[in-house]
């Protein structure tokens, strides 16, 4: 039977020359479909002597069958090139950015303000704060110092014409809390505050952050620990602090707070003025004359104070060299600060 | 204030280097600001003395000097050839010689030299050549007794440093040498060495007919006591002495004349102002009395002020001579032609001279000392040292010692009493009662007599106050002495268990984090700026809004506080316009300052430039106003509650009238969106219109929890109609009406097209609206999804006269 074998071979060139699926398909309708040229040959068994009929149909099947094992091959085959192709066309050039909007960032003196809320948040105080147009009283008199007192030279006031002033520093909401009469207390007062004074090192708005807690026997060794603590943690530094007599109307004893230079861990360095500390905060005992104009009895209540600069922490943390940067606004320097 | 080491020495006797002592004293309060050589290092100079000065053969300005620095020297025999070109250089002059070798200030080595074709075997110097004086006129001049041949350092003392310290506003007492030393004395446990002055000769004749005398106190409260002498004959030409300009070098003050030079030192070393009148300008005897409103003095540094009835002068029978305490005027003023002086040492209540420098923009040494409080009793001592010193200089004849006092008036003495349990339980650590006891003594303070009266009060001290020590007036205020001087850092800290406090959070408050997260998530910058701003760009934006301004402002373009953070936010996109950022996106929160209303919290955005940042992937056209809306919904979203909100057209005048919107919850105004208005964009530059809006943090912000509602779990189906309204149908005009239609089954409804152009007639526009249907509890089919839809189609041709292509 020659001509099966015609077909056949017939048959598997023209498997061998698909190129598509879709002719594939075509020549599978054309020799192995039901009026396809090679189950046309099983038809005409019938034809043939019965003792030769399953020879003849053996042989016939084995032909399909070696057809339709060269179509699943091809099939594959062409299958497997359609998806590489497929691959190879969606190919990206995956080291472009990402598309839309990027993130923005918190202002660095607010990140350095939320970073002092949380830390003394954890530690129980709470949150207060104040008005920024003050009067005399809460910024100045009921702190302890008095019109005409040589301190309020070290406050360069901004006045409005009815006599109010912008207030030089946290201080006031001190006598607004404590005037609350709520205590025990242990709160911090971040905010914004004013002195007319413009160069190098002053702006003429910067900010606060007063600390302030009045219990019974609260202690100056009290302070020392909170202020020793928060620096420590602020810093994520095991620095050392020291505590200088000072003098501010509102408390006494009044210290100022130097901290081991946090560049050169007290070595001394150009930043420090190679003394090895930094000045960080101004603190003391809450002065019996502010419980009086507050209306609290200091032979029962103690209480400690301090102060501190939040650029001056901010620069300290960031690395920010030069103070001004912080209230021009420049996008190049802000975008800087998007880390969490 | 400047202190001298060498001058500290003549009052206590201390070990340590000038670095300890400034450390100690920096650990007591009183902070090293500076430690400054007393004379940069030089080397080879030495006490010389010219014998003869010719002049220089070829150089007319030159002079060739022969200079001895010994005995043989003298003789001409072993004289130094030196050549010199000083106008001073003249034979018989002390000065100083730098000789070969020598190692001046400034790397200057001094070597045999030819100067013009004449040896010179050195050089002499000048005080600025040693580096001792900014300036100076010719070389040095030293006294006629200083020992030839001496080193000039060791003759000038010049191996000395200089401590200057910053002295609290407290501690007026601490402001002289003597007033530090006292302090070393207490910390080194070392005594005060006070000086033995001898009082000088008094001509006792010197008094009432020369016209001045004894002041009179016509104000005993401010001025209780006021010493005085006449000094007659004086020759007040004579430069005072090398060691006088020295002590006043070191002290930051110039040499003027021996009077000046002398009450300069007193105030320096002594802490007590004094001052001193030309006696022949005097009109009569000097009263102390108030000044008349508007009297005028003509004060010494040449100006003239006005003064009140609460400024004290010292006036003689034609007006005010002296502002008290703080100035004298111009009228009686030393010169070197002074040949008659009255001293002044008085003692003014710091009351009455607290402030009133400041007024007149003044501080003087007076001022800053009487201001803080001067000791009362120091008067007699420091007139009679100044006398003495003066006699030694100026010669001179001197009055009694004239003594105005109203006796009743002067300070009472002051008793504290301290209990020693008080210490600790303010300090937190137990300072045994001895040490206590013993570092108050050391400061001068005695347990008084009154000490009987407390004695029943076990652990108590009752203490007598020194007279310098204003500072000291309650128990809190010996508590802190005791600390300072037992040391800071002796106190061990001690954590608190503060006291158990859980206070709720306000709920309706968004945590500022979450704000902040929010907005930069979208891609805005937080910035800062100052709450006064330029009040052309106030009025610019908000004509006719009043406005606080400041008396006082630090320049005119930072006068008048805002009242909205947007002055701020254009003016920080302008400069970073100029700083070539083409696209910027800030935000900022702060309060603003209402005339007549609360200072508010705000926040504040500007967004301005392309809708992303420049890139590959698109976003290159304008953002707009729509951008920003939905930053804005963004943090509305964090009140839960964004439907609450309501974006109503209205117009401010900064704004595009076509494109703001204010924004309102539960009817209250609570913020605006909008676009800058283009003449706005015009005047101030900007390349692309800003977009604006800004919030009443507390307002818009608060917290609405929602009842949480579990959603559906049957299908949603979705329903797209398009229709024709006219133009000024605002899409919350449309989408109210499609929920006012209150249909059972329609969930939501969206605008997800808005068409003008070709096929659509002007003034009229397409709007596509998607319609979300569901049921809570069945699935909707489809007659009753048509029916929905039929009476949403009803309600929009009603309110809204929607014409649908059917």
């Amino acid at each position: 039977m020659g001509d099966l074998a015609t077909l056949t071979r017939q048959a598997l060139d023209e498997v061998a020359a698909s190129t598509s699926l879709a002719a594939l398909d075509e020549v599978r309708v054309r020799w192995l479909g039901k009026k396809g040229q090679l189950t046309e040959q099983l038809k005409s068994l019938g034809a043939l002597p019965a003792a030769e009929r399953p020879q003849a149909g053996a042989r016939i099947n084995a032909a399909k069958q070696e057809v339709e094992t060269a179509l699943q091959a091809a099939q594959e085959s062409l299958a497997r090139q359609a998806v590489e192709a497929e691959l190879a066309a969606g190919r990206l050039d995956m080291t472009l950015p990402g598309r839309g909007e990027s993130r923005g960032a918190v202002h660095p003196v607010t990140r350095a303000r939320l970073r002092i809320e949380t830390l003394f948040r954890n530690a129980g105080f709470e949150v207060a704060s104040g008005p920024e147009i003050e009067d005399d009283f809460h910024n100045f008199e009921a702190l302890n110092i008095p019109a005409d007192h040589p301190a309020r030279a070290m406050h360069d006031t901004f006045y409005f014409p009815d006599g109010r002033l912008l207030r030089t520093h946290t201080s006031p909401v001190q006598i607004r809390e404590l005037s609350k009469g709520r205590l025990p207390l242990a709160m911090i007062m971040p905010g914004r505050v004013y002195r007319c004074d413009y160069d190098m090192t002053h702006s003429p708005m910067f900010h606060q952050v007063e600390g302030l807690v009045v219990d019974e026997n609260v202690s100056f060794a009290n302070l020392k620990a909170t202020l020793q603590q928060f620096l420590q943690a602020f810093f994520e530094k095991d620095l050392r602090m020291r505590l200088r007599p000072s003098y501010f109307p509102f408390t006494e004893p009044s210290a100022e707070v130097d901290m081991s230079c946090v560049f050169c861990d007290g070595a001394g360095c150009r930043v420090c003025k190679h003394t090895g500390w930094l000045e960080i905060a101004g603190c003391g005992m809450v002065h019996p004359n502010v419980f009086k104009a507050t209306g609290i009895d200091s032979e029962r209540y103690t209480g400690y104070a301090f102060g501190m600069g939040i650029e001056r922490l901010a620069m300290l943390r960031y690395g920010v060299s030069d103070l001004r940067l912080f209230f021009e606004s420049d996008l190049r320097f802000l975008r800087q600060f998007g880390a969490a | 204030m400047k202190i001298s080491i060498a001058a500290l020495r003549e009052w206590v006797e201390f070990n340590d280097t000038p670095r300890e002592l400034g450390d100690r004293l920096t650990m007591a309060g009183f902070e090293l600001e500076s430690l400054t050589p007393a004379a940069p290092p030089f080397s080879g100079v030495r006490v010389a003395q010219i014998i003869e000065a010719v002049r220089h053969p070829q150089a007319d300005k030159l002079q060739v000097c022969r200079v001895a620095i010994d005995a043989a020297g003298l003789t001409g025999e072993g004289a130094l050839q030196i050549v010199c070109g000083a106008a001073n250089a003249r034979a018989g002059l002390k000065t100083a010689l730098a000789m070969v070798g020598a190692e001046l200030p400034g790397g200057l080595h001094i070597k045999a030299a030819k100067l013009r074709g004449v040896e010179s075997a050195g050089m002499l110097c000048s005080a600025k050549e040693l580096g001792l004086a900014e300036t100076s006129e010719g070389i040095l001049e030293l006294p006629a007794d200083a020992p030839l041949g001496q080193p000039l350092r060791e003759y000038m003392s010049l191996d000395d440093t200089v401590l200057e310290l910053a002295i609290t506003p407290n501690r007026g007492d601490a402001m002289s040498t003597r007033g530090i030393a006292r302090e070393v004395a207490a910390l080194c446990g070392a005594a005060l060495r006070e000086p033995h002055d001898t009082p000088v000769a008094v001509d006792a004749a010197l008094g009432a007919e020369q016209g001045v005398g004894r002041a009179m106190l016509q104000a005993a409260a401010a001025c209780p006591r006021f010493h005085s002498r006449l000094i007659v004959d004086l020759d007040n030409t004579a430069a005072s002495p090398l060691w006088l300009r020295e002590q006043l070098r070191r002290a930051g003050l110039r040499s003027i004349s021996p009077v000046v030079d002398v009450t300069n030192l007193i105030v320096h070393e002594l802490g007590q102002p004094m001052h001193a009148y030309d006696a022949d300008l005097l009109r009569g005897p000097p009263q102390v009395r108030f000044a008349r409103d508007g009297e005028t003095i003509e004060l010494l540094d040449g100006r003239s002020v006005t003064l009140q009835s609460d400024e004290l002068v010292i006036a003689d029978a034609e007006g005010a001579v002296a502002l008290a305490g703080i100035m004298g005027g111009a009228r009686t003023a030393v010169s070197s032609a002074t040949q008659r002086v009255l001293f002044e040492v008085a003692w003014f209540a710091p009351s009455a001279i607290a402030g009133r420098a400041r007024r007149h923009g003044l501080t003087t040494d007076a001022s800053q000392r009487f201001e803080r409080g001067v000791d009362p009793q120091l008067g007699a001592m420091a007139i009679e040292r100044a006398s003495q010193l003066l006699q030694r200089i100026a010669g001179g004849r001197y009055s009694p010692l004239w003594c105005a006092e109203a006796a009743t008036q002067l300070p009472p003495p002051v008793a504290v009493t301290l209990r020693h349990a008080s210490v600790a339980r303010l300090l937190g650590v137990d300072i045994p009662a001895e040490q206590t006891l013993g570092v108050l003594q050391r400061l001068g303070l005695r347990t008084s007599a009154a000490s009987d009266r407390t004695a029943s009060e076990p652990g108590a001290w009752c203490f007598d106050i020194p007279s310098h020590r204003f500072d000291l007036r309650i128990e809190r205020d010996l508590i802190e002495e005791v600390a300072r001087i037992w040391g800071y850092e002796r106190i061990a800290p001690a954590p608190a268990r503060s006291p158990q406090m859980i206070r709720s959070q306000p709920v309706v408050q968004i945590p500022e984090q979450r704000i902040l997260d929010t907005m930069t998530a979208r891609g805005f910058l937080e910035g800062i700026h100052f709450a006064f701003v330029d009040p052309a760009l106030q009025s610019m934006l908000f004509p006719g809004v009043p406005v606080h301004t400041l008396a006082n402002p630090i320049s005119s373009e930072l006068a008048v506080m805002r009242t909205s953070l947007w002055p701020g936010l254009i003016k920080a996109a302008l400069d970073n316009q100029r700083r070539q950022q083409s696209r910027i996106k800030l935000c900022e929160q702060g309060v603003v300052f209402p005339v007549g209303g609360p200072e508010t919290r705000r926040l504040a955005a500007l967004l301005c430039g392309t809708r992303w940042p420049e890139q590959w992937g698109g976003g290159r056209e304008a953002a707009d106003i729509f951008d920003l809306r939905a930053d804005l919904e963004s943090v509305l979203s964090l009140t839960g509650d964004l439907p609450g909100f309501e974006f109503v057209v209205d117009s401010l005048s900064c704004l595009h009238p076509g494109r703001t919107a204010r924004l309102t919850r539960e009817g209250k105004t609570v913020g605006w969106l909008g676009e800058l208005h283009p003449e706005l964009v015009r005047a101030l530059g900007f390349a692309v219109p800003p977009c604006l809006f800004e919030i009443d943090v507390d307002s818009a912000l608060a917290v609405r929890y929602a009842a949480f509602e579990a959603p559906s779990r049957f299908p949603q189906v979705r329903r797209d109609l398009a229709f024709i309204v006219e133009e000024n149908v605002a899409a919350r005009t449309i989408i109210d009406a499609v929920e006012s239609a209150k249909v059972s089954g329609f969930r939501h409804s969206f605008v997800f097209d808005v068409y003008r152009g070709a096929g659509i007639e002007t003034g009229r526009k397409s709007v596509a609206l998607g319609l979300i249907l569901q049921d809570k509890d069945r699935t909707l089919t489809d007659e009753e999804t048509d029916r929905v839809v039929a009476r949403v189609r009803d309600a929009l041709r009603s309110s809204c006269g929607a014409v649908f292509r059917e």
